[in-house]
């Protein structure tokens, strides 16, 4: 028996997208739009922050798109996509009232629930906050279970900065740490400039009670983890969200497979020390 | 397959004459059963559909090696001397391209559902051991425990298979090693051996289900005798025994902490990245998403059809191919199929049939490699 994840629903054919409508767009940049998206019948749509769905645009094709909304309002179908191929391209086109094909959610997230207690470093870089937004919107929302909380976000530049005005907002709190910096900015911009590992560098956690989540592309990610350990965090505590071809998200088509595990439903989030052999092998 | 309520029946061993295949398979098709079995096509023994009235080839077998097939005719009306061809009975539950879906627009959006046709029920006439496992494996990927396919699994439930034990071995062929052959164990509805020498010629024949028993109850058949089952054990052992090509037992660990070893560039020079070895393999499983409009644009549709580890489309994520290199990419095949299936399904996704040594352009043999990659890896530790 196939159980739809997001509605709990025995459904017959894991294949087969819903009809959801967009009912609201923001353009976070240039390239990125962020869609809220509304089930059929006003269903809710219950899922863990860092998990995924395959989203489809009608004749174009379907791509997997983290989820980038709250855990706490599953009314709304958040995703925030950036413009990278035909499909992205196909949603950045949408407008109000228009459907999109919705399969999901897939996969394992961030391990929210698991590291209460913990002070909690989330690192992204570029569009990899957002399916990291769920968690952190997670771990505020239960502010008092957890330690220190720092956000490290690195962008290219600082008209790439996605969720500007959350930034600001999540920045004014005392009741938590956030740094940016930019690989690269014209005169005027008075933050950082350089790469997110240097913010591992100097923030404030407690390395032998702190778990790690990090998100980004691989080689941010790779150099992130490195810094988290020269800190003297355990990489078992590192969590890092990965990255493949995916055409079903069933674990059928083949596409993901990173080493022994399938990024569809082993992944997309790891226990970097699950995957650590597979991270450093070469692929060429 | 549900268990048989005749125990007595189901261990009773026949034999019947060569002959009784076409009233086997004319029962089968009887029963509503599209019967898949061996034919001579383009010089190559491949599945294809029989009709009431067709027999399987008699007086075949064939030569294999490293990038090389050839049938060859006889005169001694032996009926399954060959193994196995370029096809294996995969197509048929997996086709090669297929429809998943369609998708209209509506006045509020579109509409997503399946339309294609009810599931043939399929009857894989001779299908060596090596196939009847290939299917076991497949079985288990697609449906995985959360979810299930359900064209795959739909053909699948209806399916027939009278598997043949092989009685030889072609030079190819390394089942004994993988445990899957040349006779099968388990996974068969009916089972035939074929018994060939003294001039006698006749056919063992077992049950293996209660769909299988009651087929069986509608053929002319005898008891069999204990020398006839002595002479089949002894053609499977005797095809064992054939076979010169032996997969290590420690592939899976071997393959697993050599993931550096310098000899996947060497194979890489070599590797055409063509693909041929997944097209063949009856257990590869990666298929890619089509997404299709025709001249209609409130129609679209799914498809999905089969696609290769080979390709650098395969890998692809926004901003390029993961493995760009035919090193990289034959890695992944081999690593995929020896070991890392182990952690995905629990066993080996190689079941030995030496498709992908004699259908490789360039004769690329996945025994030879693992063995070359075991044998020099304490070297490689010194001077890698």
């Amino acid at each position: 028996m196939n159980v739809h994840p997001g509605t709990a629903k025995p459904v017959e054919d894991p294949m087969l997208p819903l009809t959801y409508e967009v009912v609201g767009i923001k353009k976070e940049l240039p390239d990125t739009v962020t869609l809220d998206l509304r089930a059929p019948n006003g269903m809710p749509f219950e899922f863990e922050p860092g998990q995924f769905n395959m989203l489809y645009a009608f004749g174009v094709g379907e791509i997997p798109i983290s989820i980038s909304g709250d855990t706490s309002d599953p009314m709304q179908l958040v995703h925030t996509i950036r413009v990278v191929g035909k499909v992205s391209q196909a949603f950045a086109k949408l407008k109000e009232g228009d459907s999109i094909g919705v399969r999901g959610p897939y996969g394992v997230g961030w391990p929210v629930n698991n590291i209460k207690g913990s002070d909690v470093v989330i690192v992204g870089g570029g569009l990899g906050l957002a399916p990291l937004r769920p968690a952190i919107y997670s771990v505020l929302a239960n502010r008092g279970q957890f330690g220190n909380v720092v956000i490290l976000y690195g962008a290219r530049t600082p008209n790439d900065l996605l969720f500007e005005e959350q930034l600001h907002e999540w920045r004014g709190r005392f009741d938590l740490h956030l740094d940016v910096i930019v690989d690269r900015a014209e005169a005027g911009w008075p933050g950082r400039v350089g790469v997110v590992t240097q913010l591992i560098d100097h923030a404030v956690f407690d390395p032998e009670e702190t778990a790690a989540l990090v998100c980004g592309p691989e080689i941010m990610m790779r150099y992130a983890v490195q810094a988290l350990a020269d800190r003297g965090v355990d990489t078992k505590n590192v969590y890092v969200s990965m990255e493949r071809n995916m055409h079903c998200a069933l674990g059928f088509c083949g596409h993901c497979q990173f080493g022994g595990t399938f990024v569809c439903r082993d992944g997309p989030v790891f226990a970097y020390d699950t995957i650590s052999e597979l991270f450093t092998t070469r692929e060429a | 397959m549900s268990e048989l309520s005749d125990l007595s029946r189901r261990n009773d061993v026949h034999v019947m004459k060569p002959e009784g295949t076409e009233a086997l398979i004319r029962a089968l098709i009887e029963d509503g059963y599209e019967v898949i079995g061996p034919k001579v096509i383009a010089q190559a023994m491949l599945y294809e559909p029989y009709e009431a009235g067709e027999t399987p080839p008699a007086g075949w077998t064939d030569e294999q090696d490293g990038g090389r097939y050839r049938l060859i005719a006889r005169d001694d009306g032996k009926l399954f001397d060959y193994v196995v061809g370029p096809q294996g009975f995969k197509r048929y539950l997996f086709p090669p391209r297929e429809k998943l879906w369609s998708a209209k627009r509506t006045a509020d959006g579109f509409a997503v559902g399946r339309d294609g046709a009810p599931a043939k029920a399929y009857a894989f006439f001779g299908a060596r051991a090596c196939e009847v496992a290939a299917i076991g494996i497949q079985d288990r990927v697609f449906d995985n425990g959360e979810f299930s396919d359900p064209t795959y699994n739909a053909r699948r439930a209806k399916a027939f298979i009278v598997s043949v034990d092989c009685s030889r071995s072609a030079s190819t062929c390394f089942c004994a090693s993988m445990g899957t052959g040349p006779a099968p164990e388990a996974g068969y509805d009916i089972r035939l051996s074929e018994i060939f020498e003294d001039g006698h010629h006749m056919l063992l024949v077992r049950s293996g289900s209660e769909a299988g028993a009651a087929i069986l109850e509608k053929l002319d058949l005898k008891k069999a005798k204990k020398a006839d089952l002595e002479k089949a054990d002894a053609n499977s052992r005797r095809a064992a025994e054939m076979q010169t090509r032996v997969m290590p037992d420690d592939a899976r660990e071997v393959l697993a902490r050599n993931m550096k070893h310098s000899h996947w560039v060497e194979v890489g020079k070599r590797c055409l990245g063509c693909g041929s070895c997944t097209m063949v393999c009856p257990t590869c499983f990666c298929a890619a998403m089509e997404d299709v409009t025709g001249l209609d644009p409130d129609s679209a549709e799914r498809w999905r059809q089969w696609d290769t580890c080979f390709s650098v489309n395969h890998s692809f994520i926004h901003g390029g191919a993961i493995r760009q290199e035919a090193w990289s990419r034959y890695r992944q095949w081999i690593t995929h199929k020896l070991s890392f299936w182990h952690e995905q399904f629990g066993q080996s996704g190689c079941v030995g049939c030496g498709r992908c040594i004699t259908w490789c352009p360039v004769a690329i043999d996945i025994v030879e490699e693992t063995r070359t990659i075991r044998d020099s890896e304490k070297t490689e530790a010194l001077h890698g």
